[in-house]
């Protein structure tokens, strides 16, 4: 597909387009400068800058709650993950493999819990808890109905992105397995799932940053002794700014640079389909 | 598709997809519900204990009553319904109503601006040689995945009375000096921009990316000028991400809750607000479902009004 345009002179590459795009980046980046230059400034309060220090990162390590919450989203993050890739990954299969009532319909809704605002789900999960507590089901705010919500909006986004590239690969590849003599769930072994491994790697980093990012949902169902990170953030914040809270914060942002990165590198070497 | 495929929840895959075009998906469907059961039975049902039941259930309670103690019980009534509406019990009370227009109209707020600042970075990425487009694009998503709330209250930070943002907006006679840029309609707008950006741009860049450029060099020599062959050469192919991204950016925005609440004040209150006050401190879970329902009617329309919209490009097409 060569319809790119080596040398045309019109459009989006002088410069007053230039200096838009470098406004936009800064206007992205400045909210990040600006928590990770505070976490370093040592001024107790305001925002003036007044020195450099790691004073308040050091204090996070003395800072038991603050190390708790860390711990928690972790957790939280790697359980959750954890499930999510797995039924995603199951579903994206399943729907790409076989034909059955309500498959279509499933397929079409995939993307709708993407467009949900957060709250909705949020809200709805809230419902989904106490009724189940009403019940005597054993999910009780906490740790345990935060995983479940986490896994819910997770599901779908590992789903696409397993789905796409399951639509991607050689389907000669699984006839000749079965031609050869292979079950189901050995072409699936051997063949497909070795073939997937990058996309479902992918999808897990993804559901990962999702769960990091996540305030709303954990917020609506958490429960005593499960503050995660963002928890934490909201209830200082709303206390009113500190430079703890700053360091804190610089902490997820260092973690979003990571894995965007890492999903980045791991995007770039694989084929995507095409 | 060169474009990382992060990106692919922002274009979902559907059946017209060039995607699922491909030889994958149209090849063998096998006819078996015993094993598809086994694959899916368990995610599907995960998906409708705690996506869709909910979300129905929040439906049939919202024509349930809030007893004295915050409990849902009988009478079944459309009373809710009508508050939202503005007909609470003492007769005509705009505040709902008012509430509700304000989200959309904050919503509609920040797509268009998205939309402004988006269209021109997104051109430009698709524009670039290969190795700095990839560099370019990672730059767009990194803050697109660092956590939401982080990304919001830092603006606290930097609308904050002595910040050198607010110092120089005060040069140029925006707010008064001394005094902090938040809370009010301004901050709320600017860290909704920020926030959902690269929701905008990542569509459009797909957009882009395939654009066919010789339609604009056939344009221009034909006498366009820079405008006309924006408007016909460029834009109708940019439309798809244009309306993905205005979605992407249109409903959350619309129930946005973070953003009101740390920067809005107490007395700007958006659809977010009242809902987590409703399901929270007032535990008014009846009305709370009422409005988490009608939102939800709001945005399955705009759902519905985009598919439908999409299904007819595909049939114009030739």
């Amino acid at each position: 597909m060569n319809t790119r345009h080596p040398r045309t002179r019109h459009g989006f590459t002088g410069w007053p387009a230039q200096w838009w795009v470098m406004g936009v980046y800064l206007f992205l980046y400045a909210p990040l400068l600006a928590v990770l230059v505070q976490s370093f400034n040592a001024a107790r309060f305001g925002t003036e800058w007044v020195g450099f220090t790691t004073h308040w990162y050091r204090q996070l390590l003395h800072n038991q709650p603050a190390l708790q919450a860390v711990l928690n989203t972790l957790i939280l993050a790697s359980v959750s993950t954890l499930i999510a890739t797995f039924l995603g990954t199951s579903l994206a299969y399943g729907l790409s493999r076989w034909r059955f009532p309500g498959r279509d319909w499933i397929e079409r809704s995939l993307s709708v819990p993407v467009f949900v605002p957060d709250i909705l789900l949020a809200v709805g999960l809230l419902l989904a808890v106490a009724t189940a507590q009403e019940l005597g089901l054993g999910l009780e705010p906490g740790m345990p109905a935060m995983i479940v919500g986490h896994v819910t909006f997770q599901i779908p986004f590992v789903a696409i992105v397993v789905r796409a590239r399951l639509a991607g690969l050689d389907p000669t590849l699984e006839e000749a397995a079965r031609d050869l003599g292979a079950t189901s769930w050995q072409t699936f072994r051997h063949v497909t799932l070795p073939l997937l491994s990058p996309a479902v790697a992918a999808a897990a980093l993804l559901a990962f940053t999702l769960s990091l990012d996540d305030f709303v949902v954990s917020f609506f169902t958490t429960g005593p002794g499960a503050t995660t990170l963002p928890i934490l953030i909201h209830a200082s914040v709303k206390r009113g700014l500190s430079p703890e809270i700053h360091a804190l914060s610089s902490l997820l942002i260092l973690a979003a640079l990571v894995l965007t990165l890492a999903l980045t590198a791991l995007y770039r070497k694989p084929p995507i389909p095409s | 598709m060169t474009e990382p495929s992060y990106v692919a929840p922002c274009a979902p895959v559907s059946r017209g997809s060039p995607v699922c075009d491909r030889k994958g998906t149209d090849t063998p469907l096998r006819q078996g519900l015993g094993p598809a059961a086994l694959v899916c039975g368990v995610p599907v049902l995960w998906m409708l204990l705690f996506f869709l039941f909910p979300l129905l259930g929040l439906a049939v309670m919202s024509f349930f009553s809030r007893g004295p103690d915050g409990e849902v019980t009988p009478p079944l009534t459309w009373e809710n319904y009508r508050r939202l509406l503005g007909f609470g019990e003492l007769g005509f009370d705009p505040f709902y109503p008012v509430v509700l227009g304000r989200s959309l109209l904050l919503g509609a707020a920040t797509t268009l601006l998205c939309l402004l600042s988006a269209l021109p970075l997104a051109l430009w990425l698709a524009r670039l040689p290969r190795r700095w487009q990839l560099m370019a694009l990672t730059l767009v998503v990194i803050p697109f995945w660092t956590n939401f709330l982080v990304r919001t209250y830092a603006w606290q930070v930097l609308l904050s009375p002595d910040s050198p943002l607010t110092r120089l907006l005060n040069a140029v006679g925006i707010g008064q000096s001394g005094a902090g840029l938040y809370p009010g309609w301004g901050a709320v707008l600017t860290a909704m921009v920020c926030d959902f950006l690269p929701f905008m741009v990542l569509p459009i860049y797909v957009a882009a990316e395939r654009l066919n450029w010789t339609l604009v060099e056939a344009a221009m020599d034909l006498g366009a000028n820079r405008w006309q062959a924006f408007r016909h050469a460029v834009w109708p192919q940019l439309r798809p991400g244009v309306a993905a991204g205005s979605i992407l950016v249109f409903l959350p925005a619309t129930g946005q809750f973070v953003v009101p609440d740390l920067l809005g004040g107490a007395k700007l209150a958006f659809l977010g607000n009242l809902l987590q006050q409703q399901f929270g401190p007032s535990r008014d879970w009846p009305f709370g479902a009422a409005l988490a329902t009608a939102t939800l009617g709001l945005m399955l329309l705009a759902l519905a009004w985009r598919a439908r919209s999409a299904a007819r490009q595909e049939t114009h097409r030739p």
